[in-house]
């Protein structure tokens, strides 16, 4: 790995008389000093995590869709709503990029548009499972006995519903829209985080620096800040970047079942469910450029996840 | 084992009957009622209708009255579509919606787990990258996308197969792959992790030392270990399953289950739809609790503690 090459070949001299050796000056300073370059965990991580072809990647491609959603949109003459009767289902073209829609809108712009909605979808679900599964598994964990027992409990009840069903039923309740697709997405999506933080603090809530920290007089909430949850960084982010894909895959069920964000707004799910009906009369490109783009973001996610999944093992550390 | 399995039915019970609650009064939510629609019906016959369907009591009194009909295996009636209640849209739909998510999990399965064997056994060779390359494309691709190229192609171009509906055997071949695809790929993951990891243990070795082939060591020692990560996650798989099925039946206009409830939220015809995910929900808890106790039965470690007791 990337040590620094010290020399250690040195010239043989013919004759070296004993008055030559004198015993070295004892440096207190030096003693501890460390001759290999400490590599922070985040460091090794990333170096790990550069070494993995297919997650950088995936790492790559999710860098380029973000910017793609930011400015997308703004490459094109034509805004996400406007209609132009005369250019229906026009094929894609050097005037429209992904074609026109049946109401004439640039699917270019759309389909950029409907990566912000995607995306910000996916992440806001992440963002929101972290908050409160890290809140709720750092809290459980780290009490332990009756109140992680209760919390435990309820934790195993809310796994067993069925979390697509109850996304669901809670959308039919609320009302489509993308405030209601992330607060159902995220209402049953914080167990499984909740369970993992959990699990972390159980086991690390017993270690040396803990009790050191506790000895010095930290309160809980500053033990949990600074010894609990950096150390359970590596699990944490694992499961957000899986959740993500998951949450941008279950929009893109809403949508195909009407319950996802309404027009004119559009998602990728709502762009491939449009597409969906003219696929057989040779629109390819009203589907092909949703669906593509929700596969590549599915594909970018899994795969950075599995990356950062075994360079953020400690096992594999070197 | 027997405590274990009494403890876990109690907790299974537990979560249907929460699930049937929050479904209930998440129902109820709803402003309005469901007999609110544009047919100008005159106030007697509206009375009449809403004490038809109790809505004319307390919403406790409803609930008492919703879990003593589910008791009864009575999901209820459909308020949209009159003629039907949703007992009669279960054994119509069940059947046909079963048949296709149990082929579905069969060829998922199977398929999974010789392509994972195959993946472990030559490991970094051709075969493994191939197999990889299938099942990260089986995670990516939804199955709603799946489900229409499959049909665009190989129906629609190629006329190999039938459009859709679920007529005969040929018509079944393409939602079942579309369904099967997603699944397939996670267990085809699973399975060649698990068996990668089982392939280095040293009883591995020791059975190849006693010149034992390949096939053999696989299908009597290692297997058996190695699918256990696969039958605990079969539970969320069979959920993956089921839900996927609202939308190829959807798409191939199969009459499933899930036609009926996809139909139900486009009408929002409430009772069809707290009925339909009652019985999803109970059917899927059922699949849980079974999954658990067929691990504890292939788990060998469970095996063994029972013996000790």
């Amino acid at each position: 790995m990337g040590v620094p090459n010290q020399t250690n070949t040195k010239i043989a001299e013919p004759y070296t008389p004993d008055e030559m050796f004198v015993p070295v000056e004892q440096n207190n300073s030096e003693a501890e000093m460390i001759s290999r370059p400490s590599i922070s965990y985040w460091k090794d991580a990333w170096l790990r995590l550069k070494k993995n072809k297919l997650a950088m990647s995936g790492l790559v491609i999710l860098i380029f869709l973000l910017i793609m959603a930011i400015i997308g949109p703004m490459l094109t003459p034509y805004s996400m709503e406007q209609q132009s009767l005369t250019k229906q289902n026009l094929a894609p073209s050097s005037e429209y990029w992904f074609g026109t829609d049946n109401l004439g809108r640039d699917m270019f712009t759309r389909t950029w548009y409907g990566a912000r909605v995607s995306l910000f979808v996916g992440i806001m679900a992440a963002m929101i499972d972290f908050l409160i599964g890290v809140l709720y598994g750092g809290l459980s964990g780290y009490k332990g006995g009756r109140t992680d027992n209760i919390m435990m409990r309820i934790i195993e009840i809310l796994y067993g519903l069925p979390y697509l069903l109850m996304v669901i039923l809670l959308m039919v309740v609320m009302g489509p829209g993308l405030l209601t697709i992330i607060v159902a997405l995220t209402v049953t999506g914080w167990v499984g985080m909740a369970r993992i933080v959990r699990g972390q603090v159980l086991q690390l809530k017993n270690s040396e620096h803990v009790l050191a920290s506790k000895t010095l007089g930290a309160s809980t909430f500053n033990i949990i800040r600074k010894n609990l949850l950096p150390n359970t960084m590596g699990p944490i982010i694992v499961q957000m970047t899986l959740t993500v894909p998951t949450a941008i895959f279950a929009e893109a069920f809403l949508s195909f079942l009407g319950l996802g964000v309404q027009s004119p707004a559009a998602s990728w799910g709502v762009l491939a469910n449009d597409g969906l009906p003219v696929i057989l009369s040779g629109d390819w490109w009203r589907l092909f450029f949703p669906a593509f783009f929700i596969s590549l973001t599915m594909f970018a996610f899994n795969v950075l996840g599995d990356g950062l999944q075994d360079a953020l093992d400690p096992k594999f550390r070197k | 084992m027997g405590k274990y399995i009494v403890s876990r039915f109690v907790g299974a019970l537990i979560t249907l009957w929460i699930i049937v609650t929050l479904t209930f009064f998440l129902m109820h939510l709803i402003p309005g009622s469901p007999l609110n629609n544009e047919r100008n019906t005159s106030e007697a016959v509206q009375r009449n209708l809403e004490a038809h369907y109790h809505l004319d009591k307390p919403v406790v009194v409803q609930y008492g009255i919703y879990l003593k009909s589910l008791l009864q295996l009575d999901f209820g009636p459909s308020i949209k579509q009159s003629s039907q209640s949703v007992n009669d849209m279960l054994g119509q739909g069940f059947p046909i919606s079963a048949e296709l998510g149990f082929y579905s999990l069969l060829i998922a399965v199977m398929s999974g787990i010789v392509l994972g064997i195959l993946a472990a056994l030559k490991h970094n060779h051709m075969i493994d990258y191939l197999a990889m390359t299938i099942a990260v494309i089986g995670i990516s691709v939804p199955n709603f996308i799946m489900a229409t190229l499959l049909i665009q192609q190989i129906a629609v171009n190629m006329e190999l197969l039938p459009v859709a509906t679920w007529a005969s055997p040929a018509h079944m071949i393409l939602p079942t792959v579309a369904l099967a695809t997603g699944p397939m790929a996670i267990i085809a993951r699973l399975t060649r992790s698990s068996m990668l990891e089982v392939l280095n243990q040293d009883y591995i070795l020791t059975a190849r030392a006693k010149g034992i082939s390949t096939f053999n060591i696989v299908m009597k020692h290692a297997l058996r270990n190695a699918v256990l990560p696969v039958v605990t996650i079969l539970g969320t798989l069979v959920a993956g399953v089921l839900t996927g099925s609202f939308v190829i039946e959807k798409i191939f206009a199969i009459p499933g289950m899930g036609q009926y409830f996809v139909k139900g939220i486009n009408n929002r015809d409430y009772p069809v739809i707290m009925g339909t995910t009652v019985f999803y929900s109970a059917f899927l808890i059922l699949m849980l609790f079974l999954v658990d106790i067929a691990y504890g039965i292939l788990d060998p470690r469970i095996k063994l503690h029972k013996r000790g007791d």
